[in-house]
Parts: structure tokens; C-alpha cells; sequence
């Protein structure tokens, strides 16, 4: 296999980066995320009939039942609805408002799930997101300095917030719904794709020491071209379960598991490039990772 | 030799695996819908005979049945079902067929064989989310306990003031209490006589020539009472969710002042919160005379079982109520003896100072009123029954203490027979105070056919997941392909055991973290054999290729899990409910696929391969640089 020069190319990945958190940060201050119920509090009201029904006639149902703004949507079939009432409806309406739609509907009707959100518990939920992620970054930044050197914790920490970034702006540009299993599912893609950053540091901390004849930009190349054959194993077998997850995992794991599959993919894009460009910009030198030399120590150089 | 492990590290592993299969093995075995039944009062015992009306009520309305039996030393009673979707519709005719003396609650009965029995293995409970049920939080209302707090103390000083004659002014002002006075003298007298009645606020003036003093309430008096207050809705609620039928509730503090409650099984969420938001109270009444007339007594039970059967006449009179106790506390007296602090608040104090004051050495009964419901079966208009609970009020005397002097708003009982006897009367006593006001802020309900569905789904989606990526490893990896499978499904059962034998709730974003396991649990055996083959293509021996391989790989692969773990254990910190069933499950999961992936795939290697001459390594193509390759041709 000819080696790949990807660094050459770096230029054109930090302008596609910047592309897309760009995009992120434009539609983030547009239409911010579409906040899920445990964000925005609220009732949540699965219901399963047993025959298809009509949307329409729900939403009139409703009305007629005095539920002003409450979003029906079908879930999966046409047999199971989605109905969602704003935050202004107390936790007693829920109950209330199926045994309207039961009234008022000529077959049986099943209450799968309801979930009640109060306002209080939105905020905090936010709060404590936001805190937890800003929280993952530092810790991070201060176990690979310690284990590696600053520029590399600096280079691990910028490509984890790029990919954290940009699932954000893949959700709030799909407008797909943006619950607590998606913030778990961020919070698990910073912790795989610090995996993918951290098995090429490392060989570029390695090679570093390894290779003395060489540029740091041509030892990141041969680093990442030694490890591209593990990255790309280890992204394809996750995103094989991850599809499988999204796909017949149902509905209340969907937007999990599409949180995964975006993060894994740019996860293993910004573990490439990412990660590496920021460590060669940061001007990452032999000397940065250089260890006190034994004597006598195996110093055979590997022939690109 | 190279690659070869000593007998004991493949017996090790052989061991931790045959342990992990042992522990795994429960959840192979799905629970029986049951339902367990148990006395109301926890007096009735189960004995035969209840279990045979109970088992030929079943049999008359067909439903089948099976594995009766009497658990726990006659408290409870166990009948197991042949269907699930009879499950509901049992228990409403047992209920009715037993009546209100007995709880007939919802269960799964484990079916765990007596072999994994016996080495206390058990399967993973099923988070609500995969078993249906009732997840409430509440909330305790801070601000109203701080401001009972605050009024308390309001009280207390108005009436040592009034008793030291010091006159003033009292208002409240956020979180102190201000007092004006007259002189500066009588604001020096008021500051001793706070300060001694209450040491735990913070007196302060405004200048030396102002006769004026504010009593602050600390930040840490503030977080006794939000700790003293969610610790009472803890106990009360406790109470309250075992009148409900549940076999396994679960009610827990979360943060500073939230209270989980989960109920597996309910559906009804309108009776949950019915009876999980009522009021129990107190009253207070003298013990009748021998001469007080029939017409102005009372005659009530014991409550408790030790003195089951033993009665009370009390006055039909009450003195006070249960509102008028601010707090209770187990405490002891100088020689040690076991007794209960009352303190009640300005008014209870004056009504119980005048009510004692002329019966010293009579006796005073504290009655306990609880709201129960009695159920009746009527036929509707459309002939179909319809369960109609009636409210009524049960009153069961506490205690019956001697009034030894006039009592005021703080007094004691004693000649209790032991420590735990005055935690436990104090805790009904508190009961009554109802120390804060508490509401639902959270609630989801999930039905037992969605439960159902999301463990079909996640298992379905586990088997697909798994069996693609068995099939790439296998094709692209060869014979380590076979090694990392099975590492892979040994990871998988010491995950599943681990899990169990820490008692997990499995979730469905559980079930999602054991798939996602497995797709990066595969990745330190990637590591690996990728280190194997560059080894092999720089035209290392397969020997050395193998041993070399590992050790590199080894600490990459320690880098970059300890950094995933750091953040599934601040995911568990942060999260809540199914989050941190995730956290639990990926932090789990990537230490036992430390121990597989690093150990055991080892061992298999150095089993296939060690300690013997191999020509070639069946690890899918390794491509041989030119270098490497004319050095074999000269070897």
C-alpha cells in the first residue's frame, strides 16, 4: 500500500472543519437545538390504537377537549402517536387528556408511556450537561498532559471539542430531537474519539523518538498512515453495531445511536486531522517528547 | 520460552471465565409474572388457608397458575402465573377475593435454578424503561421549610421576650428575623436572651445607638432543615409506597433535595400519587377516667405488633394536633434511658401548658391518624364492575406516657424500653409535622408491552451488531479473528456478570452501552494484531512478532481506556436514571475488555501459537515491505 501524504492535505481539512462549525455556529444562533422533553419539561404521551388513525382527528379531539398547543405526531406506524403538551399543562393533565382521546376515539386505545418534565428539572438538566462535558475536556486535557505533554492534551482537547461542536450542529440543522440518551451519546463519543486521538499520539510521540531523521510533519504521516489500518478496523466494526442499533433499536434509542454513528465518523475524521493539525500548528518538536536517552537503547529506524 | 504462560495464569482465566459464565448464567432464566401477597397491617401472617382461597379464586375465574408458596416466615405469600397478560387482571380478583386486610402486589418471580442459587447469583433487575412501571421525582419545597424554620423561631422569641418582659417589635425580613426595641438596654437584654434560647443564630445590630437587632439564620441551620425535612418525606414516602402493592419500589434521595420513587409494575399513576401525597397526623388526647362519661370517651387499638390487641380509652377532647409539632428527635436523658424531645410551636405550647397544668400524674394518649381506603365492587349501569374506594381515617393510639408536670412547647417522653423505640416513635410523631411541602416534578410511565418491546429491540439489535462484527473479524483476521471472537463473547459474559453481581439496573440505554461495548471492545484486539502484522511485515519471526506485538500495544491500549473511563465515570457523577445505567454499563465494559482483549487473548495466542515453531501466523494479509522481505530471503 503506497503511504498516504495526509498532512499535505491539512490545509484543505481545517477549511472544511471551519466549514462546518461555521455552519454549527450559524445554526445554533439561529434555531438553537430542538430540546427534547427532559430539556424543555412538558407531558409526553405515547399511545398505540388499534388500527391506523388519523392525526387531524386527534388534533381536533384535542381542541374540543380545551388542549391548546399540543404537538401530535406519529410515531413509527400509523397506529402510534406522539403527543406532547406544553409546559403550562400541570403533571395531573396527562392522565386527563387519554381518557379525552379515549372518549373520544371509537377503539382501543393504550397508553404505552407518559412522561411528565417539570420546568425546574430543565434547566438544571442543561446546566449539568453543559457542566459535564466542560468538565470531561478538562480532565482530559489534564490526564493526557500528564501522560503525554501539553501539546498533545491541547491538540486531543481541540479535536474533542470540533467533534462535540459538530454533532451539535448536526442536530440543530436535521432538527432532530435533542434528549438526555443524545447528551449521554456525546459525552460517549468524546470518550471514543479521545480513544482514536490518543492510539495516534501515541505512535506519533513513538515515531518522534524513533524516527531522527525527519520533520515532524513527515513523522505525523508516517505515524498516521502506520495507525490508519486500526482506526479505520476499529470506526467500522463500531459503526456496524452502531447501525444496527439505530436501525432496530426502536424509536427511544434512534436518536442515540445517530448521535453515536455522526460522532463516530467525525471522531475518526478529527483523530486524522484534527488532532494533527493542531499538534503541528501548536509546533510539536523531537524535544517536546523526548525521553532522559539510555544508553545503548534500540534506535532502529523503520524504512517508510 | 517465548509466548508460553504459566499454568496458573490459564488457570486464572479459565477461573475468572468459568466464574463470569456462573454469574452470567441467571438472566438466562426469564422470571414468572407472580403476584405476592401480604398483610395490610403486617399483623395478618399468610398461612394455608388464605393461600388456598386465594389459589381457588384464581382457579374459578380460569386463570392458570402455578409454584404456590409461603415466603419470608409466613409474611408473605407467592402464587406464580402462566400468562403475563393475566398478570393485572389476577390481581384485581385476588384483591377482591382477599379484601382490604391484604396487599396483592405485581411481581416477578425468579426462576434462578437452585445450583446458581445456592452461590447467591442473580439476574440484573430491569430498569423501569424495560419492565414498565412508575418513575416519580419529587421535589421537597426548600423555601417553605426555611420559612416554617424561620416562624418557629419567630415564635420562640416573641414569647421569651414576653416572659423576660422585654417589649419590641418583631418582623421578617428574608432569612432574619428584625427587632425593634425601646433602649439600647432592652436590645442588650433581648441580644442575651436569644442568644441563650437559640445559640445557632447570628445576632447582629445595625449601629451601638440603635436599638435595633437582627437574628440571621446561618446557611448551615438552613441546610439541617432541608436535610432534616427531605430525610422525614424519605421515611414518610418509605411508608406510604409499601401500602401500594409494589414488590420491589425503590425510593431514593437524589441531590439536595429530590426524591426518586420508582414503582415496577403500576399503571395507575393517579392512585400512586394519591397515596404517596397523603397526609398522616397526629392528635393528642388525655386518657380517660374511670368516671368519664361513656359519652365523652373514645376506645381505640394499639398500633404496632408488639402490643397487638391492647386498647385505649382516650377524651374525646383533643388538645392538639399534629400541625402544632415543629420537631421530635430520639434522644437520651443524663442516666442514659431512652426518650423522645418534643418541641411544638407558641400556640401548641400554650394549649398543651393549659390542658396539663391540672393533670399532673394523668395519662396523655398520642393517637396516629392515617388515611386507608376501603374497596367495594358495584355493578355499573352497562353491568360492569367498578371499584369504588371509599377514605376513611384509622386511629391507633402510639403511646400513653404519664404527664409527670405542666408541659409547655418543649417536653419529653419517657420509659421507653429502647433506642430504637424512641427513633421510631419520634419518626410517627414528626410525621404529623409534615417538616415541608412536597411536589412531582418529574414522571414517566412506561407501559409493560413498550417494556417488552425495548428488550426485544435491544436484544435484537445486540445479536445483529454482534454477528457483524464477528463475521468481519473472522474474514479479515483469520484464526485471531476466531481468538478475538471468543475473547469477545468472554467479554460479554463477564460484562452481563459483573453486572449482576453488582446488583445493576439494566436499562435500555444499558443495552445500548453493552452494544457499543462490543463495538469497541474489539478495538485493543485491533491494536494488537495490527502491532502483530507490522511486526511481521518489517520480517520479525512470528514468535517474536506475537510477543513484541502485545507489549507495544499494551500500553496504548491502557491510554486510551483509562481516558474513556474518566469520562464514563463523570457521566455516572453527572447523569441520572438511564444515564447512568450507561455510565455503569461502559465503564464495566471496558474493564472486562481490558482483561479479555490484553489477558485472554493472550492465552488463547500463546495456546494456538506459543512455544513452538510457526511459519506462518493466520492474521489476514500482512503486507511484507522490500526490505523485510529480502532479509527473510537471506534468513
Amino acid at each position: 500500500m503506497k503511504s498516504i501524504a495526509f498532512m499535505k492535505g491539512r490545509f484543505v481539512a481545517a477549511a472544511f472543519s471551519g466549514l462546518l462549525l461555521l455552519a454549527t455556529v450559524v445554526s445554533l444562533s439561529f434555531q438553537q437545538l430542538n430540546w427534547g422533553l427532559d430539556f424543555t419539561g412538558g407531558t409526553l404521551i405515547e399511545l398505540n390504537y388499534d388500527s391506523s388513525v388519523d392525526l387531524g382527528n386527534i388534533r381536533d379531539q384535542l381542541l374540543t377537549g380545551g388542549y391548546e398547543g399540543a404537538m401530535v405526531v406519529s410515531f413509527g406506524t400509523d397506529r402510534d402517536v406522539l403527543v406532547r403538551l406544553p409546559i403550562s399543562y400541570s403533571d395531573a393533565e396527562g392522565a386527563r387528556m387519554v381518557e379525552v382521546l379515549r372518549g373520544a376515539a371509537s377503539q382501543k386505545v393504550t397508553m404505552q408511556r407518559m412522561e411528565f418534565v417539570g420546568p425546574q428539572v430543565g434547566d438544571e438538566l442543561r446546566e449539568q450537561g453543559g457542566l459535564a462535558m466542560l468538565l470531561a475536556l478538562g480532565l482530559v486535557l489534564i490526564y493526557v498532559g500528564f501522560r503525554f505533554q501539553i501539546k498533545f492534551a491541547m491538540g486531543a482537547v481541540i479535536a474533542l471539542a470540533h467533534d462535540v461542536l459538530i454533532i451539535l450542529g448536526f442536530f440543530s440543522i436535521t432538527r432532530l430531537e435533542f434528549d438526555l440518551s443524545v447528551l449521554a451519546a456525546i459525552l460517549a463519543v468524546i470518550g471514543y474519539s479521545l480513544n482514536d486521538t490518543i492510539v495516534v499520539s501515541d505512535r506519533i510521540r513513538e515515531n518522534l523518538r524513533k524516527i531522527r531523521k525527519m520533520e515532524p510533519l513527515g513523522v505525523v504521516d508516517v505515524s498516521l498512515n502506520e495507525t490508519l489500518g486500526r482506526t479505520l478496523v476499529t470506526s467500522l466494526t463500531t459503526m456496524l453495531v452502531l447501525t444496527s442499533l439505530a436501525v432496530f433499536g426502536g424509536d427511544m434509542i434512534f436518536g442515540f445511536a445517530i448521535a453515536l454513528l455522526v460522532g463516530v465518523t467525525i471522531g475518526t475524521y478529527s483523530s486524522i486531522y484534527v488532532a494533527s493539525t493542531s499538534l503541528l500548528a501548536l509546533g510539536v518538536t523531537k524535544e517536546d517528547v523526548a525521553i532522559p536517552v539510555k544508553e545503548g537503547e534500540d534506535q532502529e529506524a523503520v524504512i517508510p | 520460552m517465548l509466548n508460553r504462560y504459566p499454568l496458573w495464569k490459564n488457570l486464572f482465566i479459565t477461573l475468572i471465565v468459568a466464574m463470569g459464565f456462573y454469574y452470567a448464567a441467571p438472566n438466562l432464566y426469564a422470571p414468572d409474572p407472580a403476584l405476592q401477597i401480604g398483610g395490610s397491617s403486617g399483623a395478618q401472617g399468610i398461612n394455608g388457608p388464605l393461600m388456598d382461597r386465594a389459589s381457588q379464586a384464581l382457579s374459578e375465574a380460569g386463570i392458570g397458575y402455578f409454584g404456590e408458596e409461603i415466603q419470608a416466615l409466613g409474611k408473605t405469600g407467592l402464587i406464580r402465573l402462566e400468562s403475563r397478560e393475566q398478570q393485572l387482571k389476577a390481581q384485581a380478583i385476588l384483591q377482591r377475593a382477599l379484601g382490604d386486610g391484604y396487599i396483592v402486589a405485581l411481581n416477578l418471580a425468579p426462576t434462578t435454578p437452585d445450583w446458581l442459587v445456592s452461590g447467591s447469583a442473580r439476574p440484573m433487575k430491569l430498569g423501569l424503561d424495560l419492565s414498565g412501571g412508575v418513575h416519580f421525582k419529587l421535589e421537597v419545597d426548600v423555601d417553605a421549610a426555611t420559612d416554617r424554620k424561620l416562624e418557629h423561631y419567630e415564635n420562640g422569641i416573641k414569647r421569651r421576650l414576653r416572659e423576660e418582659r422585654i417589649r419590641g417589635r418583631l418582623a421578617l425580613e428574608g432569612t432574619r428575623i428584625g427587632m425593634t426595641f425601646r433602649s439600647v438596654e432592652d436590645r442588650e437584654a433581648a441580644r442575651s436572651a436569644v442568644k441563650d434560647l437559640y445559640p445557632e443564630l447570628l445576632l447582629d445590630r445595625v449601629d451601638e445607638d440603635v436599638p435595633q437587632l437582627f437574628a440571621e439564620v446561618t446557611e448551615t441551620t438552613i441546610a439541617e432543615v432541608v436535610e432534616y425535612a427531605v430525610a422525614q418525606n424519605l421515611t414518610t414516602l418509605r411508608n406510604r409506597v409499601n401500602e401500594l402493592g409494589v414488590s420491589e419500589p425503590l425510593v431514593q434521595r437524589q441531590g439536595k433535595n429530590r426524591i426518586v420513587v420508582e414503582l415496577p409494575g403500576i399503571q395507575d399513576t393517579a392512585e400512586a400519587k394519591r397515596i404517596l401525597g397523603k397526609v398522616a397526623n397526629l392528635e393528642f388526647r388525655l386518657v380517660a377516667e374511670a368516671n368519664t362519661p361513656i359519652s365523652e370517651r373514645q376506645r381505640f387499638d394499639y398500633r404496632g405488633e408488639s402490643r397487638q390487641g391492647m386498647t385505649e380509652w382516650l377524651e374525646r377532647d383533643i388538645i392538639i394536633t399534629g400541625e402544632r409539632v415543629s420537631n421530635a428527635a430520639a434522644s437520651f436523658d443524663q442516666n442514659g434511658q431512652p426518650n423522645v424531645q418534643i418541641t411544638l410551636d407558641g400556640e401548641g405550647g400554650m394549649l398543651m401548658s393549659r390542658a396539663t397544668r391540672a393533670n399532673v400524674k394523668r395519662r396523655m394518649g398520642v393517637l396516629f391518624i392515617e388515611r386507608k381506603y376501603r374497596t367495594r365492587y358495584e355493578n355499573d349501569e352497562n353491568g360492569e364492575t367498578v371499584v369504588i374506594r371509599d377514605p376513611y381515617d384509622e386511629k391507633k393510639v402510639l403511646t400513653a406516657p404519664v404527664i409527670q408536670s405542666a408541659l409547655g412547647a418543649q417536653f419529653q417522653i419517657t420509659g421507653l424500653d429502647s433506642p430504637a423505640e424512641s427513633s421510631e416513635l419520634a419518626l410517627m410523631l414528626r410525621a404529623g409535622a409534615l417538616a415541608a411541602p412536597i411536589s412531582f416534578v418529574e414522571e414517566r410511565t412506561v407501559g409493560p408491552s413498550l417494556g417488552a418491546e425495548n428488550i426485544e429491540l435491544g436484544v435484537k439489535s445486540l445479536q445483529l451488531g454482534l454477528a457483524l462484527v464477528v463475521l468481519f473479524m473472522l474474514v479479515y483476521y483469520r484464526v485471531f479473528g476466531v481468538i478475538a471472537v471468543v475473547a469477545l463473547t468472554a467479554n460479554l459474559v463477564l460484562l452481563v456478570a459483573v453486572m449482576s453481581l453488582l446488583s445493576a439496573t439494566l436499562t435500555l440505554p444499558g443495552i445500548a452501552g453493552i452494544v457499543l461495548t462490543v463495538g469497541m471492545a474489539v478495538d485493543a484486539n485491533v491494536l494488537i494484531f495490527a502491532r502483530i502484522r507490522e511486526e511481521l511485515a518489517a520480517g520479525t519471526s512470528s514468535q517474536l512478532a506475537i510477543h513484541s506485538g502485545f507489549e507495544r500495544a499494551v500500553t496504548t491500549i491502557l491510554d486510551a481506556n483509562i481516558t474513556t473511563l474518566i469520562v464514563a465515570i463523570i457521566l455516572y457523577a453527572v447523569g441520572t436514571g438511564p444515564i447512568k445505567g450507561f455510565a455503569v454499563t461502559l465503564s464495566v465494559g471496558i474493564i472486562t475488555s481490558m482483561f479479555t482483549a490484553i489477558m485472554g487473548t493472550r492465552a488463547l495466542v500463546n495456546i494456538s501459537y506459543g512455544g513452538r515453531r510457526v511459519d506462518r501466523l493466520s492474521i489476514g494479509r500482512v503486507r511484507m515491505r522490500a526490505a523485510a522481505v529480502s532479509k527473510e530471503a537471506t534468513a
